[in-house]
């Protein structure tokens, strides 16, 4: 120990002493100009990282958004198509509705003037057939009622016959 | 990357080299004048007392820088190859003179009306014939020692040190400048994960991530200065700057002047204080919590000091083994150096990170905030 | 160093060294045998492990050198 306290030179530790505070001063600046470096760097790689990693699921989402987009179009195309092949059925229906609805007006206009000429045929024909008739009646009377009781016998046949009619 | 590795087995083995080589002068001086004059015990012990003196020397700091000697002392035709350093002396006023006066130790300086003389690498004021008066009883010398704040050896190393520390982290700290990419270029590439680590493995789990930042200057300071300063003491060139006191003593001094200066209220209230336990214990506990926290800075430089005197010691005595011993004994104990020398340049690491890393330890009890907040970073680290 | 009063301090400092062979010896065993069961906190041992043995050597140190 006595050894150690006279190895201990007053003037190594003086110097020593300044040395390395004036070191450590002119240090100081070195240090934290290569730390900072060195924290800059870990830090912008870490954000870059950060970003590389942000940028991947950014594309993840615009594949999803993309697919999305894809199906959503699909869809509206199936819908667009539903609906057309709707229109063309209700079209082609309504046509046909109205094709029948024509027709049977057609008919019945027809039916309706088929009735009618039928009924003024009818209708002159009786006339005719009346004309005839009082034509022939009269002919007839004519020649009958030469005689009294031919024209009696006429008249109650004729009776007769309205009745039946 | 195998042209850095050739690189470093060179220096490696230049160093171990020229380590022998330094050595080889008194393996020469030995069996020149004296084998045939000597009984065999005699020279055994003379070897002994020789490569304890170069081991000291190797180990003492110098107020001269000797690369290496020649010739025998005995013989008078020593020669230092090397360079002086200058004096300062503080004893009632500043004198300065350069260390080669002395001619190792051998002449008597005078100035200013005072005689100083260099003996054993430490300066004493004599009478002008250089005489040390030696006490009766103790054997110590009783003479008087003037302040010697000399750029001695070690001085003139941690200025130099500290020099190519300062260009060295000035380069790494422009380098990030170049590329525009943050990344660091030449000896950066190497010294940047071990900031990294010393950030990520030292700092922020013993201070906390909220306070390590403050710390970061010193701690990385202290660890590159040990780390090459241990490295330096490696080389052939004989400096060991932390094996002197002084240096470890002033850097953990630094450390505790840091912690005592950031100790926050829980860090004063858990010395003084003890918070749950009952009063009794806390008086008795009060001395105790103050003397360990003078112990730890204490055993902070002891650490330092001893791993790397002891290491060295070992090198060194093998290294004598070498020169001093028979041949027979050389190729194990050359295998066994280098195995040390291996271990060795590992400690120079492992005290720097130890250095550091106690160092965080007391920074951190000493800002560390209440017993709940710690518990809560526990649990969100686990 | 001669004389008998350098005995005792060197056979406590032989002991102090004997007691921080084992102490350290025992923090390495139970680190080898924590990093064996749990190899993802090889670290955190590591670390405390180089604390540990740190402390215990510097005592060893401290009393070396009182010799």
């Amino acid at each position: 120990m006595d050894k150690l306290i006279d190895g201990f030179s007053l003037g190594l530790f003086i110097w020593q002493l300044i040395f390395f505070l004036l070191i450590l001063g002119g240090l100081a600046f070195f240090w934290k100009k290569i730390l900072g470096a060195i924290e800059t760097r870990e830090s912008s790689i870490k954000d870059s990282l950060q970003a590389a990693e942000e940028a991947k699921a950014q594309v993840a989402q615009l594949k999803s958004s993309n697919e999305d987009a894809l199906r959503q179009a699909k869809e509206e195309r199936d819908a667009i198509l539903k609906e057309a092949r709707e229109l063309k059925d209700k079209i082609v229906a309504e046509a046909k509705d109205k094709a029948n609805e024509e027709s049977d007006r057609i008919v019945a206009n027809a039916r309706e003037v088929i009735k009618n000429e039928k009924n003024a045929a009818v209708a002159e024909l009786k006339n005719q057939v009346a004309a005839l008739s009082i034509e022939i009646a009269e002919k007839i009377v004519k020649q009958e009622l030469s005689s009294d009781d031919k024209q009696k016998a006429l008249a109650d046949t004729l009776v007769d016959d309205m009745n039946l009619n | 990357m195998r042209a850095n590795f050739l690189k470093t087995l060179i220096i490696l083995l230049i160093g171990l080299g020229g380590n022998v080589m330094a050595s080889d002068s008194h393996d020469h001086d030995n069996h020149g004048g004296h084998e045939s004059s000597m009984s065999e015990e005699d020279e055994s012990a003379l070897r002994k007392l020789l490569v304890k003196e170069y081991i000291n020397h190797h180990l003492e700091d110098s107020h001269d820088f000797i690369l290496f000697s020649t010739g025998n002392r005995q013989d008078g035709d020593e020669k230092h190859v090397g360079f002086a350093l200058p004096v300062i002396l503080f004893d009632g006023g500043i004198k300065m003179f350069m260390s080669s006066e002395f001619e190792h130790g051998e002449k008597v300086v005078e100035k200013g009306g005072n005689y100083y003389r260099l003996y054993h690498g430490k300066i004493y004021k004599t009478d002008e014939h250089g005489t040390i008066k030696h006490d009766h009883e103790t054997g110590d010398i009783t003479n008087d020692m003037p302040v010697d704040l000399s750029i001695t050896k070690n001085v003139v190393f941690i200025f130099l040190i500290l020099l190519l520390m300062y260009f060295m982290f000035r380069g790494m700290a422009k380098s990030y400048d170049k590329g525009g990419d943050l990344m660091p270029r030449g000896a950066g590439r190497f010294l940047e994960p071990i900031i990294i680590f010393i950030r990520d493995d030292v700092a922020i789990p013993n201070i906390g991530e909220k306070k390590y930042k403050k710390f970061m200057p010193y701690l990385l300071t202290v660890f590159f200065f040990i780390w090459i300063v241990n490295l330096f003491g490696l080389t052939p060139l004989g400096v060991n700057v932390t094996n002197s006191l002084a240096v470890t003593g002033c850097l953990a001094l630094l450390t505790f002047v840091i912690m005592i200066a950031s100790g926050n209220k829980n860090f004063w209230m858990h010395i003084f204080w003890m918070p749950g336990v009952p009063w009794p214990m806390k008086i008795v506990l009060a001395p105790i919590e103050l003397i360990g926290l003078v112990i730890k800075p204490f055993s902070l430089m002891i650490r330092l000091f001893a791993n790397i005197t002891a290491g060295h010691i070992v090198l060194m005595s093998l290294m004598g083994m070498i020169i001093y011993n028979s041949w027979y004994g050389s190729g194990l104990t050359f295998l066994l150096t280098v195995v040390l020398v291996l271990i060795e340049l590992m400690v120079a690491a492992l005290q720097a990170y130890i250095f550091t890393m106690l160092s965080a330890l007391y920074f951190g009890s000493a800002v560390e905030e209440h017993e709940h907040d710690h518990e809560h970073e526990h649990s969100v680290a686990h | 160093m001669d004389g008998i009063e350098f005995i005792p301090k060197l056979v406590g400092a032989g002991l102090v060294v004997i007691g921080v062979g084992i102490g350290i010896g025992k923090i390495g065993a139970s680190a080898m045998e924590g990093i064996a069961r749990q190899p993802e906190a090889t670290n955190k041992i590591q670390t405390a492990m180089l604390i540990a043995a740190a402390l215990i050597e510097g005592i060893g140190f401290a009393a070396l050198f009182a010799v």
